[in-house]
């Protein structure tokens, strides 16, 4: 992946998959370190996957063999000499704390660092692919911070403007990077 | 999240429109975002594919969705057009130009470009 708002994007689509109804972002970024969260309230993992979800030769589909996305996001951060977590409960074990969180730091001084890119357009394609899912996403900087929570949003268009609509999804876009151009 | 007053006059200019939409039918448009298609570009594809469909007002016969993996990784970015009582046509190793020029010749000209495309 040549952004690390691709590797989210990516990371994003299996919670997804899991049958998220909320989804969260967040980027920190404090002296040399950037921190990427991935938390989701989805149907979570067992042990077993999770033992299982960083082998690239592991997957839960069968379209194909290999799974690359949590792999490729690991790789990243290591190569920073940062880290990976990732933590999950199961909704069989508990229904209501059920879901999974990615956690991963990276040292942006380092010469492997993978710039973030174009994380706006990592908003707008989850939102624009599954409008009824809510999505938070914080981006918090040294000198500001940048948020969005599509709860407000649908506050404001009611029941009869989908989320996904062109005009709403450029309205997005356009006012977050405003608000990434005013810090 | 700032300019929530702007987001208002947006949904209240919308609300005529979304009646019409309602309805719509005809042509989808599907592309592939699993971490295949996603490492070889299907995020600009898609955008691109969303903003030239507005673009040409085409938003009333066109939906462009997105989906996993459709499981020919190597030909990625992959986007297919289901059209009613047509073949699906299968766009293959897409970029944005290319994208741009689907959206002009098949989805509003109605000739699908072949040069993009693979097997049936």
């Amino acid at each position: 992946m040549k952004e690390l708002s691709l590797n989210i994007l990516d990371i994003a689509e299996n919670s997804l998959k899991a049958g998220a109804t909320k989804v969260e972002i967040l980027l920190t970024e404090e002296n040399n370190t950037l921190t990427i969260e991935i938390i989701d309230n989805g149907c979570g993992m067992s042990k077993k996957t999770l033992e299982n979800v960083i082998n690239p030769f592991y997957t839960t589909r069968t379209t194909r063999k290999v799974g690359l996305g949590i792999p490729f996001f690991k790789e990243a951060a290591e190569q920073t000499g940062g880290s990976f977590e990732i933590t999950s409960v199961e909704s069989s074990v508990d229904s209501k704390k059920c879901g999974t969180k990615v956690k991963t730091l990276f040292y942006t001084d380092s010469i492997d660092f993978t710039p973030i890119g174009d994380i706006v357009s990592t908003i707008t394609t989850l939102i624009h692919g599954s409008p009824d899912v809510d999505f938070v996403f914080k981006h918090k900087k040294e000198n500001g911070e940048v948020s969005l929570d599509t709860r407000e949003i649908k506050a404001v268009l009611g029941d009869d403007i989908p989320l996904n609509s062109i005009e709403v999804i450029e309205f997005i876009k356009n006012s977050l990077n405003a608000e990434y151009n005013s810090l | 999240m700032k300019s929530l007053a702007e987001l208002a006059a947006i949904r209240d200019k919308m609300k005529n429109s979304v009646a019409m939409r309602d309805g719509a039918s005809g042509i989808r448009v599907v592309v592939g975002m699993a971490t295949c298609g996603i490492a070889a570009g299907a995020r600009p594809v898609l955008n691109t594919l969303v903003e030239e469909v507005a673009k040409e007002n085409l938003s009333d016969k066109v939906t462009v969705t997105q989906t996993g993996c459709i499981g020919i990784c190597q030909y990625e970015p992959v986007v297919e057009v289901y059209e009613e009582g047509k073949d699906k046509v299968t766009y293959v190793k897409m970029d944005v130009d290319k994208a741009k020029e689907v959206v002009e010749q098949h989805l509003k000209g109605g000739k699908v470009v072949a040069k993009y495309t693979i097997g049936k």
